[in-house]
């Protein structure tokens, strides 16, 4: 059997994790092309109508990652995020996603090695789960 | 319709070696949108960015994407070469194939494809981006240095020599900081005090500097340019503008048996008290935790003797506010202490000390007058064991990183003490000698052979008392690992220095980062050494990392020219990404619905009430206004508008659902 090459979109902050990649990239460390990055100016700004975009549009798993908490460029914003995934946790569960297609992480800018390790155990894991072939329910239901 | 040009860098090899950047470039001119796209060898030279803006003018662009490296290198590049091109610059997008793709993947189709992937989203993004105008905000020209160490006295010194305002905050009664305890300096032998106590009085005396000695920062608003300080100037309990700093009240003191902060405990002071004597200001403070009056509501001996009735038993703190346009956080370090060292004794045994005491020790103004006596008896030391790496470079502490002034102190230690106690013996237990620095190591070896320096290369395992002597016992690993026993009778254990404590707390005041260890991250390790990621927040000495004086000292100076070259404008300009509430025409005003989730989200409190009226002056709604000057850009109102009124510029709802779209090959249908 052909290995299935999952679509993962990472949703990360500019600060923190954004930099991080680049220090995975400055450190010349190698992980998955399976994931794509999409930078937002913090994890606070993440609507995460965006995941559910994300996992209509195709993709089989989402990261979203940033700063640690209290290292906050902004102060906060990540714990308005952090709080906003314990609520949208139970909406996947409700929607059909299983809950396992999004990794929620913290990585400083000082963590190119944690970005590379995230990436290739969030693609191992959305591959034991297979391809996500729920979206098109979701597209019936008005999301996509 | 949109007319883009995607810019595909080799970089060199660095990209050019895992992705095709010829395939890169012909897909990208098949999406929709582009008119224009090629690959070259390095875009961020000159002739490549010449390429943009020819393209820009001959071609038309109303876009443009870069695929080379990431946006935080390169992006203010391509912008300012597209804004002399004609073209707004926040319609400039980077695709981030090098960090994110070249650099961390193999060569093979996958990145290739991915590369294409990054362009693809980059382009639908960049379609929905809009010409944004800088903002533009006025600067406070006073700066707000905290910590009167070296650091902080040379940072607000240079301020203030450039004619700018400087407001100096030091938490201890007087400024001068560690390097006020240091008996002599590396590696020229000169007297700490009598190069640094100039300067402090300098501070004093500078028309443009305002000090506020024991004083602390209780909170920082506004952001660069406009900050507001709050400081909280603790009570020193006297009148400052009556006291004259005779001292009297020092003398007088019944209470005598406080370890002297100072003296790193080695010596006594009263509750009320002046450090030092060459403190700035030279006026005392009582301690409240120990003065007999505030313990039992007696004595009050201080307030007798006093010439001019300067003491104030009931004196408040007092908040004094201040707005400052720039911060330099000089706030220093602090060594490890007792109980860190169980198996060294310290704390147990009065004849294991640290550096900083050992400092006082030979200090002139120390507590045995510069004589080397040892704590616990007043003999003087015979054998004197100097360790250095205690707690440094030993991941078991969690200390992983090197102090960096020990080896160098740790040799003049046993120097100094070879001056004072001419048939003392010395012997450096060491690690390794790292004395990288301007006539460094010609110190150290003038230590080991004009001294007659033992330097034992091994680490000390225990140490323990035997019939009134300190047993060291370590390894040679010069001589096959070989057991080394020394009877000493003193121990100088050469501790780790480490952040301050409650640099945390003062980190989450100013909204500024920190590393593992508490240190103060700044914004780039090699090319923003002085900046921290906040703006207008610099660092300065020993509080970003363990640090020596002359780079205390040089940190300062770069940090005093980057407030310097801040205050050299009149009005700043900034990146418009903030965010903006939908206002449309009557009869809707505007979608918000004045829920103000966002005013209790927004950190900086940017979010205001705006009240809509008609013509008749009657009030039509109150929506959410954002003020421009005060809004960061973090856009955590965004997400958590319900009625989606409120956008950030710059990653716009629009603009993010595109990239999402895009990347998973879907939503070219608008072309």
């Amino acid at each position: 059997m052909a290995e299935f090459d999952p679509k993962i979109v990472a949703f990360v902050c500019n600060w923190c994790t954004y930099a991080g990649a680049d220090l995975t990239g400055t450190s010349r460390m190698k992980y998955s092309p399976q994931v794509s990055v999409i930078r937002f100016p913090c994890t606070g700004r993440i609507d995460f109508m965006l995941l559910l975009k994300a996992f209509a549009g195709g993709a089989d798993g989402v990261i979203v990652s940033g700063c640690h908490p209290n290292d906050c460029h902004y102060s906060s914003g990540n714990f308005h995020a952090r709080r906003r995934w314990i609520v949208f946790r139970g909406l996947l569960d409700f929607l059909g996603i299983d809950v396992r297609r999004v990794r929620f992480s913290w990585v400083s800018a000082a963590e190119g090695a944690k970005w590379a390790q995230l990436v290739n155990e969030t693609v191992e894991q959305v591959r034991v789960l297979g391809p996500h072939r729920a979206y098109q329910r979701l597209r019936g239901l008005g999301v996509g | 319709m949109a007319r883009i040009g995607v810019f595909v860098c080799h970089c060199g090899e660095n990209i050019s070696a895992t992705v095709d950047v010829a395939r890169v470039a012909s897909e990208a001119a098949k999406i929709p949108g582009v008119v224009h796209s090629v690959d070259y060898k390095y875009m961020c030279s000159d002739p490549g960015q010449q390429l943009v803006k020819a393209a820009i003018q001959e071609k038309g662009l109303t876009g443009v994407v870069v695929a080379a490296c990431s946006p935080r290198m390169h992006e203010p590049t391509f912008r300012r070469a597209c804004a002399e091109a004609g073209l707004n610059p926040f319609l400039c997008e980077m695709a981030n194939i090098r960090e994110h793709c070249s650099w961390v993947h193999e060569k093979g189709e996958a990145t290739t494809h991915k590369a294409i992937d990054i362009v693809r989203t980059l382009v639908a993004k960049v379609k929905k981006n809009r010409a944004l105008q800088p903002i533009k905000v006025p600067v406070t020209k006073t700066a707000l240095v905290l910590g009167g160490g070296i650091a902080g006295i040379q940072a607000a010194l240079d301020i203030a020599n450039a004619g700018h305002k400087v407001i100096l905050v030091e938490k201890e009664p007087s400024i001068g900081g560690h390097m006020s305890q240091l008996s002599e300096t590396f590696p020229t032998l000169d007297c700490s005090q009598c190069i640094l106590t100039p300067r402090m009085v300098e501070v004093a005396q500078h028309p443009n500097i305002t000090l506020h000695s024991y004083s602390e920062l209780e909170g920082l608003d506004g952001f660069i340019g406009n900050f507001k300080a709050r400081i909280r100037r603790k009570a020193r309990s006297l009148d400052e503008k009556l006291c004259t700093g005779c001292g009297l009240c020092t003398q007088k003191c019944p209470l005598r048996r406080i370890p002297s902060e100072f003296d790193a405990g080695l010596g006594l002071r009263p509750a009320i008290y002046v450090p030092f004597p060459q403190a700035v200001p030279n006026k005392p403070v009582i301690d409240r935790e120990h003065c007999t009056y505030y313990r039992t509501g007696k004595c009050r001996l201080c307030e007798k003797v006093c010439p001019t009735q300067a003491i104030r038993f009931d004196q408040p703190d007092e908040i004094v506010e201040a707005d400052v346009g720039a911060v330099v956080v000089a706030t220093g370090f602090d060594i490890k202490h007792a109980d860190f060292f169980p198996e060294y004794g310290y704390g147990k045994y009065k004849d294991v000390i640290d550096g900083l005491q050992f400092e006082r020790l030979a200090s002139a103004s120390g507590p045995t007058l510069g004589e080397i006596r040892r704590p616990s008896d007043g003999k003087v030391p015979e054998t004197v064991a100097f360790i250095a790496c205690a707690g440094s470079r030993d991941p078991a502490k969690g200390i992983e990183y090197c102090s960096k002034i020990c080896c160098m102190y740790t040799a003049k230690h046993a120097m100094l003490y070879r001056h004072k106690v001419h048939h003392g013996r010395p012997v450096v237990f060491y690690m390794d000698i790292r004395a990288g620095g301007k006539m460094y190591e010609e110190f150290v070896r003038r230590a080991m052979e004009e001294d007659g320096v033992q330097y034992v290369r091994g680490r000390v395992s225990r140490i323990y008392e035997r019939g009134g002597k300190l047993v060291v016992k370590g390894a040679d690993t010069l001589l096959g690992a070989r057991p080394v026993e020394l009877e000493a009778d003193l121990v100088v254990l050469a501790t780790a220095g480490v952040a301050q404590p409650g640099a945390e707390d003062l980190a989450q005041r100013l909204h500024v980062s920190y590393d593992a260890h508490r240190f103060y991250a700044e914004a780039h390790p090699k090319l923003r050494p002085v900046e921290t990621n906040t703006a207008g927040i610099f660092l300065a000495g020993a509080c970003q990392a363990p640090k020596d004086i002359p780079e205390s000292v040089a940190q300062a100076s770069g940090a005093a020219a980057k407030v310097g070259a801040l205050f050299s404008q009149s009005e700043l300009v900034r990146e418009p990404l903030i965010a903006v509430v939908d206002r449309q025409a009557p009869p809707v005003y505007s979608s918000c619905s004045g829920c103000f989730l966002c005013q209790g989200a927004c950190p900086y409190q940017a979010i205001k009430r705006e009240e809509i009226r008609g013509r008749d002056g009657q009030l039509i709604k109150t929506v959410a206004k954002v003020n421009p000057g005060l809004c960061q850009g973090c856009g955590t109102c965004v997400a958590l508008c319900r009625s989606k009124s409120i956008d950030i510029q710059g990653y716009s709802h629009e603009q993010v659902y595109s990239e999402v779209l895009a990347l998973l090959n879907r939503g070219e249908r608008d072309g």
